[in-house]
């Protein structure tokens, strides 16, 4: 009873915090709703049994992802008025995104593929133990090429940003700490003047 | 506990008895963490006056004992001030969201042998989840308070938590690559034997790194540039009073409180007594009870942490902010990371130092 309580409040708060996300004027409180979504799934998450699910999904997007995402709207200079404008020209398209959405979720939850055929004999008590065993060995490949993709998109990030601008001093510190006195100091001997 | 339990249902349903003990024992958790919370700047004063060669606060009561109350009251009466065109609702509410991550993470705490209020299984996890959320409260306070100075403090604490984070969240793994479990009981547990089988020996830098993000992590000197008196003037709490900056305060020595205790539960063994083994000691009438396992020794090994956060502010200047982000990225993480390579290494060929 307690139990569906608390997912029922969840559940209303996700729902109206991502209506939430694409109704308010302000992206501040866009970029809030949105975190609150995550929150309140990652607690239904949570009640389901998949605790450790629940708080990756909280740490990684709630505590990294929208943290830099609130850091980037803070920083530009937004016209709310400019940004409303387009509510209805780009209504179809979101409409569009949405319906391809619903197609691929019903696609999965009742394709005959993606259902669960065998269920498991012995319920793991630790599911962050079972989720690392079978990510580590069943399906170790997908994980792998999963790596792999994450590892190139940092790497393309950091390429795509990177620019040696010849105008700012820096400082090298390796080579701060490896200088010699005999590279700054120079004794000269001079004649005293008489 | 249980007598308690028994007395209350006598009268009341079954539910509403295990509503009232969970809100009991998160009171009995809460009001000492608030009570310490304002002794530590107390003692903050007093420690950093004694190595400057000051006497530090000694007019109220004695020894200067009631200062915290004195300036709890003097913080309660005075007036929030709202900076104009500042947005009112985040502005008030960016305190409690600093405030709620610091009180939370208090919850899968281990203070003794089954004395914790929530044992679940991914303990570590949601202490690395919830050190996570404090973040928020310090950018929105800064973005809401519709000042330079403010905002500048917030990015430098965004981005320098958002750092120390990574390295943090590698000590952590070795920690429990070392323990084999999330649980925070059991990774106490895992460290039971004596003083050799702590985690600070195989793990010592794992241990460096984990104090030092840390520190980092609570925006303590040196590295406490969102703050940099000298620069911004106070960072992100700059245009807070009265209650609402004490609110920051009391989060910011939460979280100081719950770096210590951590760094002893995750090393130093927890609650275990560093003279586990010695049965000559732990077997004595009287004085075993305290050479044995116990709170006082987790609140002792915090302690010493809570003691080097103050020695580190007396001590230490402020790092620059380049130099920070150098050490996070470039020091920190790469210890983590050869350290755990090395530590799954000796687990895979069995050679288990921690298992003395």
């Amino acid at each position: 009873m307690f139990q569906q309580f608390i997912f029922y409040l969840f559940t209303a708060v996700l729902i109206a915090s991502a209506i939430g996300v694409v109704t308010v004027r302000n992206p501040i409180y866009a970029a809030l709703c949105l975190i609150l979504a995550f929150f309140s799934s990652a607690a239904i998450w949570v009640l389901s049994g998949a605790e450790f699910l629940g708080i990756v999904l909280v740490l990684v997007y709630v505590g990294a992802v929208m943290v830099l995402f609130l850091f980037v709207i803070m920083m530009l200079d937004l016209n709310l008025d400019l940004l409303k404008e387009g509510f209805i020209r780009y209504l179809p398209i979101g409409l569009g995104a949405a319906l391809i959405i619903i197609i691929e979720m019903s696609l999965v939850l009742h394709m005959p593929t993606f259902q669960i055929k065998q269920p498991l004999a012995v319920l793991p008590t630790n599911n962050t133990e079972a989720l690392g065993e079978i990510l580590y060995t069943d399906y170790a490949y997908p994980f792998e090429i999963a790596a792999v993709i994450l590892v190139l998109a940092i790497v393309a990030a950091i390429v795509l940003t990177l620019r040696r601008r010849a105008d700012v001093k820096l400082q090298n510190i390796p080579e701060q700490i490896q200088v010699r006195r005999n590279d700054r100091v120079r004794l000269i001997k001079m004649q005293a003047e008489k | 506990m249980e007598a308690l339990t028994r007395f209350l249902n006598n009268f009341l349903p079954d539910d509403l008895v295990t509503f009232i003990l969970i809100l009991l024992k998160i009171a009995l958790i809460v009001v000492p963490v608030i009570l310490l919370a304002a002794y530590t700047t107390y003692a903050e004063r007093k420690i950093i006056g004694f190595m400057q060669v000051r006497i530090g606060p000694n007019r109220v009561g004695p020894l200067g004992l009631l200062q915290p109350i004195a300036d709890t009251c003097k913080l309660i009466f005075k007036e929030i001030v709202i900076p104009t065109h500042s947005n009112r609702f985040l502005f008030l509410s960016a305190p409690l969201l600093s405030m709620g991550p610091a009180f939370t993470a208090w919850a899968v705490i281990p203070f003794s042998e089954g004395m914790v209020l929530a044992n679940i299984n991914a303990g570590l996890l949601f202490l690395l989840a919830l050190s996570s959320l404090g973040v928020y409260g310090i950018i929105l306070a800064g973005w809401a308070s519709n000042s330079k100075y403010a905002q500048l403090g917030a990015m430098r604490v965004g981005a320098q938590m958002i750092s120390y984070e990574i390295a943090m969240g590698f000590a952590l793994v070795g920690v429990l690559m070392a323990a084999g479990s999330l649980n925070m009981n059991d990774i106490v547990k895992a460290q039971s034997g004596s003083i050799f089988n702590w985690f600070i020996w195989p793990l010592f830098g794992l241990f460096l790194v984990y104090f030092i993000s840390g520190i980092a992590e609570t925006n303590r000197a040196p590295f406490d540039v969102a703050e940099g008196e000298s620069e911004i003037v106070a960072g992100f709490h700059v245009e807070y009073s009265g209650m609402a900056m004490a609110i920051f305060f009391i989060a910011e020595y939460a979280n100081m409180i719950l770096i210590a205790v951590l760094t002893s539960i995750l090393f130093l063994g927890g609650w275990l007594s560093p003279l586990q083994g010695l049965d000559v000691l732990t077997q004595l009438p009287g004085l075993g009870l305290f050479f044995g396992n116990g709170l006082h020794w987790l609140a002792l090994k915090a302690c010493i942490f809570l003691f080097l956060f103050l020695w580190f502010r007396a001590t230490f200047p402020r790092y620059r902010y380049d130099q920070i982000m150098r050490l996070g990225w470039k020091v920190l993480i790469p210890v983590t990371l050869v350290w755990i390579f090395a530590e799954g290494i000796a687990i895979v060929i069995g050679w288990q130092p921690w298992l003395f």
